[in-house]
């Protein structure tokens, strides 16, 4: 111990816990650095949820309010039933041109109602509606045959672009070059919404209605996407649950340790990491090419979509079944239980909350994957009709909330795109709340042992 | 009599089999429950399972059965000299199909009956008789056609007919068989159990079953790509130029180079970010902190990838394009599209942030504590202990989560059909738009394709490599996760 009282020998720096040296300031300096860096790591994954949740709200948000225009219609017999027979048959020969005049008389009866001053001719007037202004009409005087020749008020879906106008997404600038609209037709515009005739209102026809065609942004909706959605759900769980469960049970309390056991075990966490297009290929190989499944039909995307999510439910049925302790089965096989009946009366129906909120996790993920059904034929038309009968529902072509965002993204006219964010808010909202729930379960019925 | 009503009969004599069952052995125990072997429950589950398990079960094999062997028997009809030119036995297999449901439809509704099917002619005016009752064909029925489609016709309608009493007559025989056997010393207890057992066994085999449907239906195609196409030009060829008027250059190369170039520049953005997320998360958080920010970086992970590819169009590629394009905010004039290497890069890093962090952050806690002790005992500062004791031992579970980010990235499609572009090319420049391997394959597959054109039959092959590329990252991942995680239990 000599060492210690060696007196300094000069020239050797003089240290004091009491003053930081050069060395120590360096590495407290270092510290903070390394913890700011995993401050700033942080705040810029934090940031990047921010600004895609900003993102899909402030765009997605105008897809719920649409632009429409009420007018005073007068079914005018000369023009829709001229024989005054109230034939159907005869009225249906009158097509949606046969229409475009009595737009057109709506529209001069309204200036002149509200003492708009304009320029306009008529037919540029008609343009500011959707297309499907005429055949909206033409659908009432065939379901009404007795109105005709009375006046109707009548809300007529406005253009996408004075849509886009209303909202900011369209403006006399950005119109110089575009066909399908002139500044003129903008002033009108605003001239009706100072006359209360034209006005941007919520849009139930977005969450409820069907798809249309390209020419018309302003008339898609994305109700029988949903609907698509809900089908392929319906399979996934009807198949995906009582396969998943009974996998982990056999998995979990049954298997012996062989290696055919093990072949399985592998094989789940294997598939539970494929790339989900892989799954698709799968579906398009077998269900459509060698079952001749149909085409585009939710039935085979609920199937694809269940060997997708099988992997997912088997891995938290297992947990939560494991999570069940032992001396349960113990206690339930002292009694004189067999072991299905240990298993079946005992510990499954304690792991139940796990296996539920592992399922609604597994179709939550389900219902937002999108490039299996891109394979099996779930986009690349216009999903219009609702389905009547659920046998329709499951095998005739629809689409799926995904593919149909996908579908509007793909489209040429920027109005479709406000769509596809909104269809994203729609979708996120049963993300939400679907994971919510398996959350609540969770707290609400999960024991500690 | 259709499929789903085959079905419910089957079910509908379980159910029914199960009361009997019940009822059954209770009276010929006297009604004294401690006379019988086992709980009456078993002995209905018995006659229920008897009744319905082997039929149903036979009713799924017929239905995987026999769609191919009415389509061999049937194309065999049609001789190679009678497929039009430009068209193929596929194409004309869909429309005998096509013809053959036209034919049903009127059969079913009472349009026609089978007399009537049997003396139809081509000369007759097929296309509009069937166009009458709403099927419509996109051309005139050929002769051949027309009679293959009803050999079609009537073969499945042997088929289901034989199929409807087969599966009958097993759950009836299931039914009364397992019937004769209830008697109150029967072993139902143990024969219910046993069956249950293997009825989760099948259910735990399907995963085998799946890989060796993904692995099988996408290697015959790929043989038959191989058929068509030389596997040299595939694997070892420079070039992606496909055109459906045949003589394509088909070869992985430029594709394997976009994917890896695009998953590169996502790891560039998410294993940083992430990494350092998940050490101040498990290091230097409080429990508060872990509590808000751990489920809010998981959020990232939830959202679907449709969501990250509209982001990648919409939003980042046009950011970008403002950033470095011609007017951009740098005026550097790099970048011209809107899709780009960068933009799929980026957008894809965001989606991997809380897969690295998320892993990482189980690793790093799964460190013993005592070595953290240790080191700071001897004076260490955290960050030191951090960078020189913890992450090295971690270090072999980190590479395992970025090999796993690694294999998500490569497998990743949405994000890159909307955000890399679809222009196949060896590039160094990430403002350049390239194309990845599951692009092409939803591109290749998607549309009318021809399979039996090397066009389409080449995404089967794609779809084969990129199974076994992320397959081989999974494996290696979980095995060095593994191997790691022994080292401290």
């Amino acid at each position: 111990m000599t060492d210690v009282s060696q007196p300094n020998s000069a020239g050797t720096p003089q240290s004091s816990l009491h003053r930081l040296d050069a060395r120590t300031k360096r590495r407290n300096a270092a510290e903070s650095r390394f913890k700011f860096y995993g401050i700033v790591a942080i705040l810029i994954g934090l940031l990047m949820l921010v600004t895609l949740l900003y993102t899909i709200l402030s765009k997605g948000t105008g897809a719920f309010s649409q632009t429409f225009v009420t007018m005073q219609v007068e079914l005018l017999e000369s023009k829709l039933d001229k024989s005054g027979t109230r034939d159907l048959e005869k009225i249906k020969k009158v097509t949606t041109f046969g229409y475009a005049p009595l737009i057109k008389g709506a529209f001069e009866k309204s200036v002149l109602e509200h003492g708009i001053d304009t320029d306009l001719k008529t037919k540029d007037m008609a343009k500011i509606l959707s297309k499907s202004a005429a055949s909206q009409l033409r659908g009432y005087v065939i379901a009404n045959p007795d109105k005709i020749g009375e006046t109707i008020e009548f809300r007529f879906l406005a253009n996408s672009r004075v849509d886009g106008y209303l909202k900011g997404r369209v403006s006399r600038e950005s119109i110089a070059n575009d066909k399908n609209i002139t500044a003129a037709q903008l002033d009108f515009v605003d001239q009706l919404i100072a006359a209360g005739v034209l006005e941007k209102t919520f849009n139930i026809d977005f969450i409820i209605g069907a798809d249309a065609s390209d020419q018309r942004p302003e008339a898609a909706g994305i109700g029988v996407a949903m609907v698509g959605s809900l089908f392929m759900m319906l399979v996934v769980l009807a198949l995906a649950l009582p396969i998943g469960v009974a996998a982990s049970i056999y998995l979990e309390e049954f298997a012996p340790k062989n290696w055919i056991t093990d072949i399985i075990e592998v094989n789940i966490s294997n598939l539970a990491a494929v790339p989900s297009i892989v799954f698709g290929i799968l579906g398009l190989a077998v269900f459509i090419n060698y079952m001749h499944l149909p085409q585009s039909a939710p039935l085979v995307g609920g199937l694809v979509l269940t060997l997708m999510t099988l992997p997912t439910i088997i891995i938290s049925t297992r947990a939560a079944l494991k999570a069940v302790p032992p001396s349960i089965r113990d206690a339930a096989l002292g009694v004189g239980a067999s072991k299905m009946q240990a298993v079946f009366h005992h510990v499954l129906p304690l792991a139940a909350p796990g296996i539920l909120t592992g399922t609604i996790i597994g179709l939550a993920q389900a219902l937002g994957e999108t490039a299996p059904l891109l394979l099996i034929g779930m986009i690349g038309f216009i999903a219009s009709n609702m389905p009547e009968t659920i046998g329709e529902g499951l095998l005739s072509p629809n689409s799926a909330m995904p593919a149909q965002i996908y579908e509007w993204a793909k489209r040429a006219d920027p109005a479709f795109y406000e769509r596809a964010w909104g269809g994203i808010i729609i979708l996120l909202i049963f993300l939400i709340s679907m994971n919510t729930l398996a959350v609540i379960l969770r707290r609400r019925f999960e024991r500690r042992w | 009599m259709p499929l789903s009503w085959l079905v419910l009969i089957v079910l509908a004599l379980a159910a029914a089999g199960y009361f009997v069952g019940r009822i059954r052995v209770l009276k010929l125990a006297g009604g004294d429950v401690r006379a019988l072997h086992s709980l009456p429950v078993y002995y209905g589950a018995n006659v229920a399972l008897s009744a319905a398990v082997p039929a149903l079960g036979v009713l799924l094999l017929w239905l995987l059965i026999q769609p191919s062997l009415i389509e061999n028997t049937v194309s065999a009809m049609i001789a190679p000299e009678m497929i039009p030119e430009g068209s193929n036995l596929n194409l004309v297999m869909a429309d005998v199909r096509r013809v053959a449901d036209g034919l049903y439809t009127a059969v079913e509704t009472g349009a026609m009956n089978m007399a009537q099917v049997d003396a139809l002619q081509a000369s007759a005016d097929v296309r509009a008789t069937l166009g009458e009752l709403g099927v419509a064909l996109g051309q005139d029925v050929r002769p051949e056609v027309l009679a293959a489609a009803k050999s079609y016709l009537v073969a499945s309608g042997t088929g289901n007919t034989a199929r409807m009493v087969v599966v009958l007559a097993l759950s009836l025989t299931g039914l009364v068989l397992s019937m004769i056997r209830t008697k109150p010393d029967y072993r139902a207890r143990n024969v219910v159990e046993r069956a249950v057992l293997a009825l989760l066994m099948a259910a735990a085999s399907l995963a085998i079953l799946t890989t060796v449907g993904i692995v099988l239906s996408m290697l015959f195609e790929t043989i038959n790509f191989f058929g068509l196409h030389s596997w040299k030009d595939f694997f070892f060829g420079t070039i992606w130029a496909p055109n459906f008027r045949g003589d394509s250059e088909l070869s992985i190369l430029p594709l394997l180079w976009g994917t890896l170039y695009i998953s590169f520049i996502a790891l560039l953005v998410a294993v940083p970010i992430g990494l350092f997320a998940a050490i101040y998360l498990s290091e230097y958080a409080g429990p508060k902190t872990r509590a808000f920010a751990k489920p809010l970086l998981e959020i990232l992970a939830g959202i679907p990838t449709i969501v990250y590819g509209l982001f990648a169009l919409l939003t980042v590629g046009p950011m970008l394009i403002n950033l470095f394009g011609q007017t951009g905010a740098l005026g550097v004039n790099w970048m011209s599209g809107a899709t780009s290497v960068l933009t799929a890069g980026v957008v894809m890093g965001i989606m991997l942030i809380p897969f690295v962090s998320s892993l990482s952050d189980d690793i790093i806690n799964a460190v013993p504590q005592a070595m953290r002790d240790g080191s700071l005992g001897l004076g260490a500062t955290q960050s030191e202990t951090i960078r020189q004791v913890v992450i090295p031992a971690a270090l072999p579970g980190i590479v395992g989560a970025i090999l796993l980010a690694a294999s998500r990235a490569i497998g990743e499609t949405m994000i890159v059909v909307m955000g890399a572009g679809a222009i196949a090319k060896f590039s160094l420049n990430p403002f350049e738009s390239m194309t990845t391997i599951t692009t092409r394959i939803v591109s290749q597959l998607t549309g009318d394709g021809d399979f039996s054109s090397p066009e389409t039959l080449v995404a089967f092959a794609l779809g084969l490599t990129l199974f076994v590329l992320t397959l081989g990252l999974n494996v290696l991942a979980l095995y060095i996760v593994r191997k790691y995680r022994e080292q401290y239990e």
